[in-house]
Parts: structure tokens; sequence; C-alpha cells
């Protein structure tokens, strides 16, 4: 009983982060309907860092995590090509455990998706579909991890209620439990921040700061003084293709492509 | 200047007709649904006796004899319960099935859905005979069982086509959400339950009125008899055929004993439908909106 514990409780530090995960995208291209949405991407994502990606609507940042995740084939008539290799697996065209994958790659979407159940059940959720139903080691779990995204205290006298009956700041950082209740080695986030006001999307903001610890943290943003506050490396893409690629300080201070330039001086939005 | 007082004063009348119009139709429907509900209980009540629900009917019941209706309102529970059990089990994964596993363009689901469409249009009777049809071929009297078969076929489209309206609402980023996790497509039948359940809850009020006032299939199919059934190879009564046999009776006192049956069968929708709204509210809290 106390070394479940212990495992679950590590000061709230978190169990992950071995500092050896890593995405490799080389060649990747998307289409979907004939539709080329991604075109011969190339990107390293390293660990206990967050990347943050950046580029103007619609040029296919929310298709590349959901490509990274496997979601993608979800989509009627998409064609992937490429190398995706994730901790030494390439991830494209390949046989294997796409459940396995999935749950290594913790998804927080722009609007809050909580599940039709309780505030509980939804964190409970991911370790139950993985095969873990113990009731006492649930609960840990459950505690753990709301205790992390700074939410536990807010709720803990009410985990039987909808996840619903919680405002949209406190449904993000649910839904951010939820996904690293599944132990993922990434945290992929799309516009994790948009939805919420200003100090819930600070929150979040320094929630991640404080994950990348033990997570390698994707995080798309249409808000450039986030990235400025908290990338270690960003990626501007345009049109599907990646332009600039860098450290945050070289991209915001000496960005090298005029495209870049000109999205952060704010030309086009 | 004075063109337009005329045309003010049409668009009103024409306002004040389509109101009336509106009045009428809405008070005749009401006023019709209540003289049916006031009949059945002005004489109904006081036809209700006792030995009515208590016994079974005697063996000169239909001329007038001592008895109840309790074979009716036995069958009719039996028959009713197991075939909107059955309904479910079967209806839940055809509709899981095509709404999480076939593509939304596909041609199976499109002609699937159309099929259940014709099948809900098709009444009782012709279900009953088809059923009928298929027993003698097998050499099955009518039988309890017979007519659960039937009445399950009978409410499977009701089923699926009211459960599928919910399900193809589905917000399809919670699936995205249970997969994200690690869900497999099977394992995303619970999500995807929780978020339905109020639209199953009303699939299965519609399905149980359907079933219980059938007459026809069960007619052919379950036969009618004084007894309670006690296996399934017997045959079973039913309250709309307790009602039929009696209304048709030349007795005064026989016809009253519809009226009686009648309230049964009314009050028993009526505990189901109040039942299932309540259950229905429960399960619908954690419904994502
Ligand atoms: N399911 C789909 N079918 C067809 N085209 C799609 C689909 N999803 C996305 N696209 C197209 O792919 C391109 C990239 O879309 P994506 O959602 O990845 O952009 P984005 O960078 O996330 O934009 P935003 O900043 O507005 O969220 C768009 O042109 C879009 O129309
Ligand atoms: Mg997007």
């Amino acid at each position: 009983m106390k070394k479940v514990f212990k495992m679950f409780r590590p000061d709230h530090k978190f169990a992950r982060g071995d500092g050896n995960s890593y995405i490799k995208i080389e060649n990747l291209n998307v289409s979907i309907a004939n539709n080329h949405i991604l075109k011969n991407v190339n990107i390293d994502i390293p660990d206990n860092k967050i990347t943050c990606i950046i580029g103007p609507s619609g040029c296919g940042k929310t298709t590349l995590l959901k490509t990274l995740n496997l979601l993608i084939y979800a989509i009627d008539g998409v064609d992937i090509s490429g190398k995706i290799d994730v901790n030494g697996t390439n991830i494209i065209g390949r046989d294997f455990d796409i459940e396995v994958h999935r749950r290594m790659m913790g998804l927080v979407w722009q609007k809050p998706v909580p599940l039709p159940m309780s505030i509980f059940e939804n964190v409970a959720y991911g370790c139950r579909v993985n095969g873990t139903f113990h009731p006492r080691k649930l609960k840990m779990i459950v505690e753990h991890y709301l205790t992390a995204v700074g939410l536990w205290d807010e709720v803990k006298d009410r985990l039987r209620a909808p996840a619903t009956s919680l405002s949209v700041g406190q449904q993000q950082r649910l839904c951010l439990a939820r996904s690293l209740a599944v132990e993922p080695s990434f945290i992929l986030a799309d516009e994790a921040t948009s939805a919420l006001d200003p100090m819930s999307s600070k929150t979040i903001e320094e929630l991640f700061v404080r994950l990348k610890e033990n997570y390698s943290i994707v995080m798309v943003t249409h808000t450039l003084s986030q990235a400025q506050r908290i990338a270690d490396n960003v990626i501007f893409m345009y049109m599907g293709q990646v332009i600039e690629a860098g450290s945050a300080e070289q991209i915001f201070k000496n960005p090298q492509h005029e495209l870049t330039q000109n999205y952060i001086s704010g030309a086009f939005s | 200047m004075k063109k337009p007082k005329i045309i003010k004063n049409l668009k009103l009348l024409e306002e004040l007709i389509a109101k009336l119009l509106m009045y009428v139709a809405l008070f005749v429907v009401v006023a019709f649904a209540m003289s049916i509900v006031v009949t059945i209980i002005s004489r109904g009540w006081p036809a209700m006796t006792w030995e009515m629900v208590s016994q079974v009917p005697g063996s000169s019941f239909l001329l007038g004899g001592d008895g109840g209706i309790l074979n009716a309102i036995v069958g009719s529970l039996y028959i009713v319960g197991a075939s909107t059990l059955l309904g479910l089990a079967i209806s839940i994964p055809i509709v899981f099935y095509m709404n999480v596993y076939l593509k939304k363009t596909s041609k199976f689901g499109y002609i699937a859905r159309l099929s259940y469409d014709v099948l809900f249009g098709i009444p009782p009777i012709v279900f009953g005979a088809f059923g009928f049809m298929i027993m003698v071929y097998f050499g099955m009297r009518a039988s309890l069982l017979g007519g659960i078969i039937v009445i399950t076929l009978l409410i499977i489209p009701v089923f699926i086509r009211s459960i599928d309206e919910v399900a193809r609402n589905f917000p399809r980023e919670i699936l995205d959400v249970a997969y994200s996790l690690g869900a497999t497509k099977l394992q995303t039948l619970h999500v995807v339950l929780r978020q339905i359940l109020p639209g199953v809850a009303t699939a299965t009020l519609l399905a149980i009125g359907r079933a219980i006032g059938d007459a026809a299939a069960v007619m052919l199919t379950a036969g009618y008899t004084s007894a309670i059934p006690t296996s399934l190879s017997q045959p079973a009564a039913t309250l709309p055929l307790a009602v039929f046999y009696q209304a048709m009776s030349p007795i005064e006192e026989v016809r009253q004993g519809a009226y009686a049956a009648a309230f049964v069968l009314t009050l028993i929708v009526l505990a189901l439908s109040i039942g299932g709204r309540l259950i229905m509210r429960y399960f619908s809290k954690d419904k994502i909106h």
C-alpha cells in the first residue's frame, strides 16, 4: 500500500520524464481529400522543452498535432507519407499499437472537451480504458493529477458533480489532468489558453513551464507574447510548410526569413 | 394615405385568423385527448374491482361470469418487458456500429438507415402476419415466445430510429478525446452511451408505447388464453386484446370490463412514462450540451 502511494505521489513531481523522449519528423506530407495540407515538414522536438508552433490561421498547425497522435486517421480520405520517429519508432505506415501511441501523446484542445461524466470519472477514464480499475489506486491517481493542475482544492468536495459544472478555465485544467493521468511522454496543446480568461490562461502557462521538467511539450499558439514568455523553441509555419525553426531567442530577436519577420512584426495575422 | 391602412388592417386580420385557426386546432386535439382520458376513467373506474386485477378470467368470464384480467396484465408485462430488453440489446450495438465504425458517407449505413425507416412504417399486422407465417413454417403454435419475438422486431425500428437521431448529433470531439486517451473504438461505447442515455430513455418510452398498445401482431403470434403462461411455449393474453374481446361482448356488464382493462392499460403507460421521465432526468445530468 505504501509503495503504491509513493509511486503516485512523488511530492507532486511527475512520474514521467526520463530525459530522452523525442520526436523527429522527416519529410512529412499530409493531404486530406487530395488537398495537400502539410508539405515536406521537417521538425525536431526535444525533451524537457516547450516547442511553440506559430503561424497564421489555416497553415496546418492543428493538422500537425493530429498527425502526431494519429487522430488524423479518424478523418476520411487522408494520405500521409514521410517519417515520424517517436522515441525510435516510426509511427507512419507501420502496423503497431496505435492506442499505446496515442496514450503517449497527451492532447489538450483549444476548447475544453469534458467527457459526459463526473469530475472524478473524467480523470479516471483514461486509466480505466488502459486497465487500471482498482478503486483506491484510481482515487490516488485522480487526486495526484488534480493537485498537479491546481484543481484539487477547488473540486475535492464535489468530485461526483458533472464535469460541465466547472468553469471553462477549470474544465481546461481538468482536461489537462485527464491527459496527464495516462502518463504521456508528450503534451500536445492546441491553443490551449485561447478560450480562457487572462488569469486561467496564466495558470495554464505556469503549469506548462512546470511540466516541461518532465515532459516534452508542443504548443500551438496565436499569442506571440505567450510564445515569447514560455517557448524554448519556436517553429514558424506558413501554408503547410515549416518556414523557420530555432530557439525562441533566435526566432524572435533575429528571424532569418522575410515571412517570419513579417509575422512577428504583426504584418499579417 | 388610405391604402397602407387597409394593408395594415388586412395583415392584422390575417394574423387574427391564423391565430384563431391554431387555437381551434390545439383545442380540438386537447379536447379529444381529454375526452378519451375522461371516458376511460369515468367508465373504467366503476368497473374496476380488486377481482378484475387479481384474478384470471373464469370459464364464463366473457358471458358475465367471475374473474378478472390478470392473465392479460401479466401477459402484456411479460411481452413488453422482454421485448424492450431484447430490443435495446439489439438496437444499441447497431446504432453504435452505424455511428462509430461506419463512415458518415458509408453506402451501407445509408441503406441500413433506409431499411429501418421502411420497417418503421410497416403496420403491426404485417409484422404479425409475417411472424405467423414463419411460426407455421417451423411448426410453432401461438406462444409467449412468438409474441416476444414479433414485438421485438416491431419496436427495433423505433429504437434504432430515435437513438440514431441522438447519436448522429454526438459531438465528434468527445470521440477524439476518448481515442487520444488510448481508447479503442469499442471502448468508446461507454462514453457514447453516457452522452446518448437520455435519448435511449426517450426511445424506450416510445418503444414501450408501441409494444404495449399493439393488438394485431400479438393476436397472430401470442394468441389468447385465460391462464397465466408459465413457459415460453404457452400462449399469452395481452391487454389490448382483453379490451377488444370484452368490448365485442353483447352483454353490457362485460363491455364495462373493457373500460376497466383500458383503464389498467392507460395506468401502466402513464406510470411508465412518468417513471421514464424521472430516470431520464437523472441520466441527463452529465450530458455535454
Ligand atoms: N478534415 C479536413 N478536411 C479537409 N481539409 C481540412 C480538414 N481539416 C483541416 N483542413 C484544411 O487544412 C488546412 C490546415 O488546417 P488546420 O486546422 O491544421 O489549420 P491551423 O493552422 O490549425 O489553423 P487555425 O490557426 O485557424 O486553427 C486548412 O486549409 C483546412 O481547411
Ligand atoms: Mg488550429
